[in-house]
């Protein structure tokens, strides 16, 4: 009997081991295992055997059933694990062929600059103003000390739409030349503190060059309170540039001249291609100018009725075309009004 | 302006190249804010050149018109070829040795030159990057040297190729041999000449010519013939040229010494971008006062003292009037008698070559110098001139004419201040003489002018005379009035250093209206408040006084040259300027904090673009001026309101002259160029701004339209609606869709207009065919475009959520046969109207014509899901609200069951 268990498991092991279909399994194991099966016909004729050697074969007769049992279970086991790897290699797919295209809209390089700009400002504490393109001469020159007589003012430079009768030096109705009326709109409509960002376009008496666009945008931006000093000034315009060019800019201010700041300057930051050592770039001087500002002139501020004695301001205004030319390196202001979709596709 | 470093040194001290180099000079003045543009430095475009002497001279063996010299040029004597004729044994030239570099990045090495050894080159002005107005002396003249005659036509020489000494060539001029050639002086030679029979001795100041030439010589005036004497032409003497080698004529000068200092080529140039609220440093003086201040190094001027002849004095010859004070406020002028016109000598010559003026004669090139060195533009005229003895500065009459120094007739009119005598105008007051008093070689009497001018005239009248000149960019300015009388005296004071002329006593000096100093009260504290700074009173004080401001206790006198200092914030400026803008502390904002952020508006326009990047529209920015002529392209109606537009006075051109009341032109412009450039499919979008007249104001009514455009990649009517219902999708808006045959920029079978709540908030459709012809194209293009304002005043606000649905939905397609023409939209409607409330979405999916439909009808197909909130709805229930529909649809449109 113990040969015949014995017989039964080893039969029994190969069949299972060879099996190579999950329904020949389930064959085995009714053939083996079942209620009729060989097992069951050895198990039956124990009664014949001694008392004494009994229980050595029941013993041994559980441990082919188990062993049955567990080749199963880890031959099935196999042969899933054949078939879903099977499955899967038949399924596998050539990545390299190109994803289902999804045509994505382009935000012109303009507005990327300019929402970049008003985004770091709109973070520390900036609202954004808006206003008129065709402007009065007295909010864009005449309330910035801007005079009559003022080159800027000349028909050859500005584009007019009329020529004023009453007072032509301010009802002369005209293309804002630059973002700074706002300066004097906001503080018409608003008592400081005032923090705003003014973009927009602005428009002057240029041909369209790879330079010069008669039409172009700046942004302009203006603090008003209590203490405002020339050294916020440089603190808030370095953290800008910052943002706007990297953590390592170097920045310097320059003296320069504008008619509605007092004192003003030049902000220029270290060429980032050569980094001061003058390249092409930055035209051999090592520094690329980035943006005027200064202290609002008391004259403005005293136009608009802001009490000079207790409040001061700065201002700054920066041109967007030239930061999205170097930004992006475009070499032809041309391209940014041309609109070629191989162009706006880029960005 | 342009300033020469050398020029400088006359004034501050310890600035010069060898203290300071150019980069440590320009640094320092842009942080001060005289901001440099560029510098050049003069001597690095020259090495190893230098002064040689020709000791031997030979004929080259294997050429007809080079030679060879040996040349000391100090450690050596060298050997270099040279085809040029004027040099003789003794000279003193320019030698570019073995190695050497020359102006434009020349570069000389020694060589062969037909098969004689050169170690350089013999340099002329030109390759010094000189020319003749820079050494006048050095003006070559040539004689006709007759074994280089090559006639026009070889077989009719005018000179027999045979000629020998004593030949008769023409009257009087006979061949003759050059048996020596002695020199003399400087371009002075002594000739002994054979005339065959016999020997004559000439002297001459022509260059050329050497021992063995073949000359013409006229006998019966003893002199040499060149080639105008003989009325040849320059290609019959192809090599006796009035060019060549530059023959040096200078003092303390020998072989070996480096040519820069001789020639002025050991300068810095360097040139400042000057801001138009300085114009005091538009001038040598000017920069050196700000350099003196940045380099903390004492300001040396100096007043100019004139001798004066004693006698006749300027008010006894000459009367000034100004009829207009305020074109005018001071005229000042001095007179030159027996002025003797002649080249000004080599520093004055130099100084204005490195300030980039040329010099011309020692009298203009005084005023030249005098506006270089104190800004002070200079005029001076020819005082035999000036008829009446009288000058009148007045504007222009009507019709006046005057032909201006370059040689061109000016039509001057009534707003031009002119400078006149009793009959005409002599001069254009601060832009440029008249021809008729120019300084010319027989000038006896000179009139120099040192004027104020206003500068917003001057601007104007060199503006409209299309001529920008040294001085009008000055005056422009607006110069300061104290600064006329430095100008005459140190114009003068020159006249007598150079031995030009004698200056008559007496200044004529008209001032308008005497000006008192500016004065401001120094205000320390305001200014540290201003600046953020900490700056004791005497730093201020120090450096207003070394910029020439005067304090008297806290009372700031402003200097005549600072117009542009007017408040305390200005002499904050001065204050920082030289404290250092990159020694102000930087702090952030203090103060209250505010709330930054976009508003409502700003964030929809933000929303209108990421949606329709989304949708796969790229962003165009387009100029907000169009052609009128675009109104037409787009088949706008002559009498719609949208021709109403704003033009521009002044535009740049027809094409850029009003200001757009509507963006489809800029889309259409924008849609054709990239169909032209050859791009096959493309989706662009621009919130774009138009600009409306406003009755009754004077400003614009400037709105916002959402412009959407397509055409390609499958671009058609419906595509680009889905994408505008999208869109509005994103403000909560859902507009109605009328079809409109009247739009003619649009098919007029595939247009609608957008409605909003009855009103017209936009327009979609495919453009026409006869719209899209006006641009030269052919093609189906696609435009939508919104009013951005009405999508502000409608989009919804804040989402409120709806519970998700809680039972399931019933779906029944119906499909329904009715007549062709009946729009899909009225069927929906039609649907909505039928339903009993449990038909919750309808979509439509498809529409089919052909058999077995009838001619003439259609077939409908509609997806409806039913859903009740409360309850599983059972078939009879939606089979109840079905029936509904069907009965609805029978009943408006005809319509039955398929």
């Amino acid at each position: 009997m113990k040969q015949k268990l014995e017989a039964i498991r080893q039969e029994a092991l190969n069949a299972i081991n060879n099996a190579d279909v999950s329904s020949e399994l389930e064959a085995l194991r009714v053939r083996y295992l079942g209620k009729k099966g060989e097992l069951k016909a050895v198990l039956n004729q124990m009664g014949k055997l001694s008392a004494e050697e009994r229980p050595a074969m029941g013993q041994l007769a559980n441990e082919v059933k188990a062993a049955v049992n567990d080749a199963l279970a880890a031959q099935a086991k196999r042969l899933e694990e054949a078939a879903l790897n099977k499955r899967l290699e038949n399924e596998t797919l050539d990545v390299t062929i190109p994803g289902e295209p999804v045509e994505l809209g382009h935000k012109h390089p303009i507005s990327i600059v300019l929402d970049e700009v008003k985004d770091i400002f709109i973070g520390m504490g900036f609202t954004v103003a808006e206003g008129p393109e065709i402007e009065l001469a007295e909010y864009n020159f005449t309330r910035l000390n801007t005079e009559e007589g003022h080159p800027g003012r000349e028909w050859t430079d500005t584009f007019y739409i009329t020529p004023g009768d009453k007072d032509p030096k301010n009802d002369a109705v005209l293309l804002r030349s630059q973002t700074s009326p706002m300066q004097v709109r906001v503080m018409e409509a608003q008592k400081p503190p005032i923090r705003i960002v003014a973009p927009g376009r602005v428009y002057r008496k240029d041909e369209a060059d790879a330079t010069h666009s008669p039409m172009f945008h700046q942004i302009e931006g203006m603090v008003v309170d209590k203490n405002v000093t020339m050294a916020d000034l440089k603190g808030t315009l370095n953290e800008v540039i910052k943002s706007l060019y990297g953590e390592e800019s170097v920045t310097r201010f320059r003296p320069h001249h504008f008619p509605f700041t007092e004192p003003s300057c030049e902000v220029d930051v270290q060429c980032f291609a050569c980094k001061g050592k003058g390249c092409s770039v930055c035209k051999g001087e090592g520094w690329i100018e980035v943006l005027g500002a200064g202290m609002i002139h008391p004259k403005v501020l005293k136009g608009c009725n802001i009490d000079t004695d207790v409040y001061s301001g700065w201002a700054f205004g920066m041109g967007v075309e030239r930061l999205a030319m170097m930004r992006f390196g475009i070499n032809n202001l041309k391209l940014c009004f041309e609109n070629d979709v191989r162009f706006l596709e880029q960005f | 302006m342009i300033l020469s470093r050398n020029w400088l040194n006359e004034f501050v001290p310890n600035v010069s190249a060898a203290d300071l180099s150019d980069k440590e000079f320009s640094d320092a003045l842009t942080i001060s804010g005289s901001k440099v543009e560029t510098v050049t430095d003069l001597s690095a475009e020259f090495k190893n050149v230098v002064v040689g002497r020709i000791v031997e001279l030979t004929r080259h063996p294997n050429s007809d018109h080079m030679w060879i010299c040996q040349i000391d040029v100090g450690d050596e004597v060298t050997h270099i070829c040279t085809g040029a004729w004027n040099v003789h044994v003794g000279d003193l030239i320019p030698v570019a040795k073995h190695n050497s570099l020359l102006p434009g990045g020349v570069k000389i090495t020694k060589g062969k030159l037909r098969g004689e050894k050169s170690n350089g080159m013999l340099c002329s002005l030109k390759e010094l990057a000189l020319d003749e107005r820079d050494f006048p002396y050095a003006v070559i003249k040539a004689a006709a040297i007759l074994n280089n005659y090559h006639p026009i036509d070889p077989a009719k020489p005018s000179i027999s190729p045979d000629i020998k000494a004593g030949d008769k060539i023409f009257g009087s001029v006979l061949a003759g041999e050059v048996l020596s050639v002695t020199t003399v002086g400087y371009r002075a030679y002594e000739l002994s000449v054979s005339l065959g029979e016999t020997t004559v001795t000439l002297s001459t100041d022509c260059s050329n010519i050497h021992e063995g030439d073949l000359l013409a010589v006229n006998t019966a005036a003893n002199t040499v013939c060149t080639l105008a004497d003989l009325h040849a032409e320059q290609k019959e003497f192809p090599n006796c040229i009035e060019d060549g080698i530059f023959i040096l004529n200078e003092d303390d000068v020998k072989p070996g010494d480096d040519i820069r200092p001789i020639i002025g080529a050991d300068d810095h140039i360097v040139e400042f971008e000057i801001t138009p609220n300085r114009p005091d440093c538009l001038s040598v003086i000017g920069l050196a006062r700000e350099a003196s201040v940045t380099f903390h190094q004492p300001l040396n001027l100096h007043t100019p003292e004139v001798k004066g002849t004693d006698g006749t004095s300027i008010i006894d010859d000459l009367d000034v009037e100004i009829e207009d004070p305020e074109l005018c406020p001071r005229y000042t002028a001095r007179m030159v008698k027996n002025v003797k016109i002649a080249p000004s000598p080599k520093w004055m010559r130099e100084r204005l070559r490195a300030s980039g003026v040329r010099p011309i004669n020692n009298i203009v090139d005084i005023t030249n110098y005098v506006m270089l060195e104190y800004g002070q533009p200079m005029h001076a005229f020819d005082f035999s001139c000036v008829e009446g003895g009288k000058l009148v500065i007045r504007r222009a009459r009507e019709g006046e004419v005057i032909q201006t120094l370059d040689g061109t007739d000016r039509k001057l009119t009534t707003n031009m201040l002119c400078i006149c005598d009793v009959n005409k105008p002599v001069c254009v007051a601060g832009v440029m003489g008249g021809a008729n008093s120019e300084i010319l070689g027989d000038t006896a009497a000179v009139v120099f002018e040192s004027a104020n001018f206003n500068g917003v005239s001057v601007r104007r009248t060199a503006t409209a005379l299309g001529m920008r000149t040294e001085a009008s960019g000055r005056y422009e300015k607006g110069l300061d009035p104290m600064n006329t009388y430095l100008g005459v005296q140190r114009a003068c004071e020159l006249v007598e250093l150079l031995g030009c002329g004698e200056v008559v006593d007496g200044i004529l000096d008209v001032i308008a209206a005497d000006q008192n100093p500016t004065t401001l009260p120094l205000e320390p504290d305001k200014i540290n408040r201003l600046l953020g700074t900490e700056i004791d009173r005497e730093t201020m004080v120090d450096i207003l006084e070394r910029l020439g401001f005067t304090l008297e206790g806290d009372t700031i006198l402003v200097p005549s040259w600072r117009s542009d200092v007017e408040h305390y914030s200005d002499i904050a400026e001065e204050v920082a300027r030289f404290y250092g803008y990159n020694n102000l502390p930087t702090t952030l904002m203090r103060g209250d904090t505010t709330r930054g952020g976009l508003s409502d508006k700003q964030k929809a326009e933000k929303k209108v673009s990421e949606t329709c990047q989304a949708m796969g529209y790229s962003e165009i920015m387009t100029y907000s001026f169009i052609s009128p002529s675009y109104y037409d392209k787009i088949r706008l109606p002559q009498e719609s309101a949208l021709r109403n537009s704003i033009r521009i006075l002044n535009p740049l051109g027809e094409d850029t002259s009003i200001m757009r009341t509507t963006a489809i032109p800029s889309m259409l412009e924008t849609m054709v160029r990239n169909y032209n450039h050859g791009n096959k499919a493309v989706r662009l979008f621009e919130l774009a701004r138009i600009y409306l007249p406003q009755e009754g104001a004077v400003l614009a009514n400037e709105k916002q339209q959402v412009i959407l455009g397509a055409y390609g990649n499958n671009a058609s009517f419906f595509q680009l609606k889905g994408c505008v219902d999208a869109l509005l999708k994103q403000f909560q808006i859902q507009v109605e869709y009328r079809a409109t045959r009247t739009n003619a920029t649009f098919h007029p079978g595939r247009c609608a207009e957008l409605l909003l709540n009855g009103n017209v908030i936009g327009v979609l459709g495919e453009i026409h065919p006869l719209t899209i012809r006006n641009y030269d194209v052919d093609g189906a293009f696609y435009v939508a475009q919104l009013d951005f304002n009405s999508i502000l005043e409608a989009k919804g606000g804040v989402t409120v959520y709806k519970p998700l649905p809680r039972f399931p939905a019933v779906s029944r397609d119906i499909a329904v046969v009715c007549d062709k023409d009946i729009p899909v939209g009225a069927l929906r409607a039609s649907i909505e109207k039928g339903a009993k409330g449990l038909v919750q979405e309808i979509e439509l999916f498809d529409i089919y014509t052909g058999a077995p439909i009838p001619a003439g009808k259609k077939s409908v197909a509609f997806s409806l899901k039913l859903r009740h909130d409360d309850r599983t709805l059972t078939d009879a229930e939606a089979d109840e609200d079905i029936q509904a529909v069907l009965a609805q649809l029978r009943e408006d449109f005809g319509a039955v069951l398929r």
